[in-house]
């Protein structure tokens, strides 16, 4: 029930949050006929920005102003406040690049006159989004860790947020780590936790539509090709002898590796094609979502403005497929969180395979 | 299609942040989760059991208990049926005696009482014997106080003598 009634907060949550930012900003809509620009509202959502825009109330704008940080070969570093930027204005040098491969980002001018990116280390929306999950992963975790540093294992087991976190966690490791990992899963166990924890925090973050949530994290692909290199370097750092033997020297005939390798070059490219399928599943499923609840919502304002009539009733539905795609998205949150936890376990599993000289230990040594 | 450009600044904050976090937690708060969870398991295990081992004391001493609370009844009953004989053995002893005893005494009286008699019966005929004697010789000095008497006794005497040497 509670549940339910949280869910239902959040729909009604972005509801709010994302037709207050289709009324005002005047880059949202084209202007003259007031026409909602959908695809701009859904990356202007999906994109990273250089301040934090909360809220429109009437004619003011609540927006938080994040340090832009850039470094430019030619100018060295550069350090002000995001309110400096105008939309289309110019500071310091720089400007909003309006297409190609940067647009929304700041360019300066190259000395040949074209636009050059310059090294941008700016405290964007993702990035304090990212800093602020993180703290909240710290504190959630360090307060459970803090229960059971003031109880003893002979302790009748926790009950409430402590023995939510302890049931999540223990059904992770029972279910996905352990398996998979198999026999050395208590060194890796930690770090694949973390993962989980984090993926799962963001990904809810996302669906709660105000600040300090509502940031696309996770629907950001440096942030998931960050997640998917965690894993990638734990599989190649750790892997054993024979998770390198069988790469480069698979058992397959000998035609197939010599003397030209192509199951070896094979099996080369299939180490960076796991980290990229994990980059991509994550981010292309929270974008997804993300995007299908923001075209449901905008649904309401284009068919309002094309008719009243049409516009009532189907802002009903609207409302009624955005609570299904939010409980939707919960689902996904999770299944998301699980199935990266899950893979890159999978992945660690196989760069440990049991050696030849070793014996084989029973893998789920409890 | 920068949506799928990563950006390098972003890469970097995430470092910084998730770096710091995931350091913290990984060394100090999982590890505390999962090695508890681990060591209740174990404490859990161990407590089963223990339990269990408890149950079959209990049980093994339960059996016992019956045994021995079966061996004392049949001791009881032992211990009574052995004080009952003996009681009966006593009683027919002590029985035994009394009737020997009782006969001896009535014995010895019965003796005494002949003893008695006999000697009662010695006097009296010594009494008898006396009396007789005074009384013969009285008659005698009164019978024999003539001639002629005495004469008719010897002759009586001598007939009698006769009569018996006869026989």
């Amino acid at each position: 029930m509670k549940r339910l009634l949280v869910i239902l907060l959040s729909a009604f949550l972005t509801l709010t949050r994302v037709s207050g930012q289709e009324v005002v900003p005047p880059g949202d809509m084209t202007a003259d006929e007031g026409d909602v620009d959908v695809k701009e509202i859904i990356f202007e959502h999906l994109k990273d920005s250089y301040e934090w825009h909360i809220i429109t109330l009437g004619e003011h704008e609540i927006t938080i102003n994040l340090p832009v940080i850039l470094y430019s070969k030619t100018t060295g570093w550069h350090f002000f406040m995001s309110d400096k930027l105008k939309p289309d204005g110019e500071y310091d040098g720089f400007h909003r690049a309006a297409e190609g491969a940067h647009a929304g980002k700041l360019v300066e001018y190259g000395p040949d006159g074209s636009e050059v990116k310059p090294f941008d280390l700016s405290l964007t929306k993702v990035a304090l989004a990212v800093i602020i999950n993180s703290m909240l992963l710290l504190v959630v975790v360090m307060s459970c860790a803090c229960w059971y540093r003031h109880h003893s294992y002979t302790d009748a087991a926790p009950k409430g947020f402590v023995g939510l976190i302890e049931y999540v966690s223990v059904m992770i490791l029972d279910d996905v780590i352990k398996p998979s990992v198999g026999r050395e899963y208590r060194k890796y166990a930690p770090l694949l936790l973390s993962l989980f924890y984090f993926i799962l925090l963001s990904n809810l973050m996302g669906l709660i539509p105000i600040f300090p949530a509502g940031a696309n994290v996770t629907g950001n692909i440096a942030v998931t090709l960050f997640l998917a290199l965690i894993t990638f370097f734990t599989v190649n750092i750790f892997g054993n002898r024979e998770y390198w033997k069988e790469i480069l020297w698979p058992d397959v005939p000998v035609f197939l590796k010599f003397p030209i390798p192509i199951m070896p070059l094979i099996e080369l490219f299939g180490i960076f094609t796991k980290p990229f399928a994990l980059t991509v599943r994550l981010f292309a499923n929270i974008t997804a979502g993300h995007a299908v609840i923001l075209s449901l919502t905008c649904l309401i304002f284009i068919v309002g403005r094309m008719s009243v009539l049409i516009g009532v009733p189907m802002t009903g539905i609207s409302i009624l497929f955005m609570v299904f795609m939010n409980c939707l998205e919960l689902l996904v949150a999770y299944i998301q969180a699980y199935v990266f936890t899950m893979l890159s376990s999978v992945f660690i599993g196989l760069s440990r395979p049991v050696e030849k000289g070793e014996k084989n230990k029973s893998l789920t040594d409890k | 299609m920068d949506l799928l450009i990563p950006e390098t600044g972003t890469l970097v904050w995430m470092l910084i942040a998730v770096g710091i976090v995931f350091f913290i937690i990984t060394k100090w708060g999982f590890p505390m989760i999962t090695g508890m969870v681990e060591k209740r398991n174990g404490y859990i295990d161990d407590s089963l059991l223990a339990a269990k081992a408890a149950n079959e004391k209990l049980a093994g001493i339960k059996q016992e208990c019956e045994g021995l609370l079966k061996e004392a009844r049949d001791e009881q009953a032992r211990i009574i049926k052995e004080a009952t004989d003996r009681r009966d053995a006593i009683v027919a002893e002590a029985e035994r005696k009394a009737r020997e005893s009782a006969g001896k005494i009535v014995a010895e009286a019965r003796e005494q009482i002949q003893m008695e008699r006999d000697e009662a019966l010695r006097g009296l005929r010594r009494q008898v014997a006396e009396i007789s004697l005074e009384v013969s010789e009285k008659i005698l000095l009164k019978e024999l106080s003539d001639r002629q008497s005495q004469m008719d006794m010897i002759e009586r005497l001598v007939d009698e003598v006769e009569s018996v040497e006869r026989k």
